[in-house]
């Protein structure tokens, strides 16, 4: 009796293949694959290492501002000023920079500025309990307009001694990658890192599938909302300071509604907007997906103006296949 | 010796009484099943052992010493644990880490902490058999049965080394073969000298482990009987109040 117990208890459910068919990220990536191989059949200048360069930047900077939108996903909030943060970042970059200051000066001013108003949303999101929607969609309108009033909104194309480091940072590779990819390898590695095996981490996916349990184990809900709300900015603001290097110039609407795609990547990359579930690999994987569609109509010779269509049936069907994939298990 | 009492517990929110002069004893390895009809003080009571109210009059005994419970950690502190209604479970993590969460287990040095997944796994484990309930430590607690949930909320307080436990409706909305697992984990319970007290509103359930019956009728206790020497039909007429009190 104890012996088949015990089988009973150390008995794995899951073999390997399953769990990955079960996963939403996988099929996503499926997808990309299979676009990317189409695609490099149909046309010579897809798989060009100078495109593969170009489409790897220009989703990267995407990539990183999903991966801390995928963690307040996960803690079943939102957070629409992803956009602004990131014109914020960058603005106070410039400004720090172009009155002389060094490259590191700079890049702690801007963090410091975007860690702010992640605090400032936690803060109103868990003590004051706003929705996230609202006050996330306030900061949006807040703090582009703070870096509005901060530059005059003028553009910022000169950064100072230290612009050649910026520049390299932001528009430069290493060993053939683009930097801000390298960055979005790193970040993801971290994120990954945190949410799997960390208990920060844990309660992340506990306050997003039941806050009043995590309550009641005694989890900081509050302290640990706005800590999420801070990393979601901090990721935009490092965002913000690599594309402010690339683009080599910063303009009042720099990111503007970036924070769509950035919530369409997180959503194709299996995060629920109900909370309790999503996937650093998703993330990124959804970004590359939106890239590489966009990459392809130019390719093809599409007009440009399919590229919403795309990629808005990839948002519904994303969430549509998860639909119907997780539907039989609510009726056992 | 009882290892808890109450004594004369009254309780009024303005001009409401909810409960009026209860006194109760518990022993360990004791299981005591509260019954009531909606409204006759059941949870207000339950609420008064967990430290989420304050009683207006009477006094509370947990192992011979009087204690005040000014809020739900001081009751946790006295080995007083719940298993709520709804279970109080996170879907999306495995049965492990729910019976660890809050209080996991960590390794590393410095600020440098990770997870101890093999550690929690392994102690879950153990805890599940003890309970004699086949549940997997590593499996997500959303594909588990109404059972296998509520062996999930019975090892977190055996985690905390709980004396008293307290089950709120724990076999309402699970299927027939969910409810015999879960009378199988009380019993489980009681044979390791818990003491339990078992909210429910059903009549089979309460005479299939109780040792003891509890009646509440609009905040006042009228019956205390074992078991043994009373009846469904006596119980039901004692909440409705076609018998008085015994």
């Amino acid at each position: 009796m104890n012996a088949a117990l015990d089988d009973a208890i150390k008995q794995e459910t899951h073999s390997l293949s399953s769990w990955i068919m079960s996963r939403p990220a996988f099929w996503v990536f499926l997808a990309a694959v299979i676009a990317c191989l189409v695609l490099t059949a149909l046309t010579d200048t897809f798989a060009t290492p100078q495109n593969l360069f170009n489409v790897t930047r220009n989703f990267a900077f995407v990539a990183i501002i999903a991966l801390g939108m995928t963690v307040v996903i996960i803690s079943g909030g939102i957070d629409l000023s992803v956009g602004s943060t990131l014109c914020l970042s960058a603005m106070v970059l410039a400004i720090v920079m172009n009155a002389g200051f060094g490259l590191a000066t700079g890049t702690v001013a801007a963090l410091a500025a975007s860690l702010l108003v992640g605090a400032i949303n936690g803060f109103l999101i868990a003590y004051i309990r706003i929705p996230a929607f609202v006050v996330t969609l306030g900061m949006l309108s807040l703090a582009r307009s703070i870096a509005m009033v901060l530059s005059n909104n003028r553009m910022i194309y000169q950064f100072g001694p230290d612009e050649k480091a910026l520049f390299w940072l932001g528009g430069g590779s290493t060993l053939g990658i683009a930097n801000p990819v390298i960055a979005l390898v790193i970040l993801a590695i971290i994120t990954g890192l945190i949410l799997k095996w960390t208990r920060w981490g844990t309660w992340v996916f506990a306050i997003g599938s039941n806050q009043h349990a995590a309550l009641l184990t005694g989890i900081p809900v509050r302290r640990l909302k706005v800590s999420v709300y801070m990393f979601s900015s901090l990721m935009a603001g490092i965002a913000g300071v690599l594309e402010a290097g690339w683009l080599g110039g910063v303009t009042t609407n720099l990111g503007q509604s970036m924070e769509l795609s950035v919530i369409a990547a997180t959503v194709i990359g299996g995060a629920n907007l109900m909370g309790g579930a999503g996937t650093v690999f998703g993330a990124v994987i959804g970004a590359a997906l939106i890239e590489v569609i966009r990459n392809s109509l130019t390719l093809l010779g599409i007009s440009s103006f399919w590229q919403g269509a795309f990629v808005g049936s990839f948002i519904i069907l994303a969430v549509a296949f998860d639909r119907l994939r997780a539907d039989p298990e609510l009726e056992d | 010796m009882a290892i808890l009492s109450l004594s004369g517990i009254s309780k009024n929110f303005g001009a409401i009484q909810a409960l009026d002069g209860v006194s109760l004893e518990l022993n360990s390895g004791e299981v005591l099943g509260l019954m009531g009809d909606n409204g006759a003080g059941k949870s207000t009571l339950v609420k008064i052992i967990a430290g989420n109210f304050k009683p207006t009059r009477g006094t509370i005994t947990i192992d011979g010493q009087e204690v005040e419970l000014h809020r739900p950690v001081d009751a946790r502190n006295q080995g007083v644990e719940i298993v709520y209604q709804d279970l109080a479970l996170c879907d999306n993590l495995s049965a492990a880490v729910n019976v660890f969460l809050g209080r996991e287990l960590t390794k590393g040095v410095g600020p440098f902490k990770v997870m101890d997944y093999a550690a929690m796994n392994a102690r879950a484990g153990e805890l599940f058999r003890d309970l004699r309930s086949e549940t997997r430590p590593r499996d997500m607690v959303r594909a588990m049965s109404g059972g296998q949930r509520q062996a999930v909320a019975i090892a977190r307080t055996r985690l905390a080394q709980a004396k008293i436990l307290l089950m709120d409706e724990p076999t309402a909305a699970i299927s027939v073969r969910q409810v015999a697992e879960v009378l199988n984990l009380i019993r489980e319970l009681k044979r390791q000298n818990l003491a339990v007290i078992l909210i429910s509103h059903r009549m089979p359930d309460v005479f299939a482990v109780a040792d003891r019956i509890a009646v509440l009728r609009r905040g006042r206790k009228v019956a205390d009987r074992p078991t043994a020497s009373t009846s469904p039909e006596e119980i039901t007429g004692l909440i409705t109040g076609a018998i008085e009190s015994l």
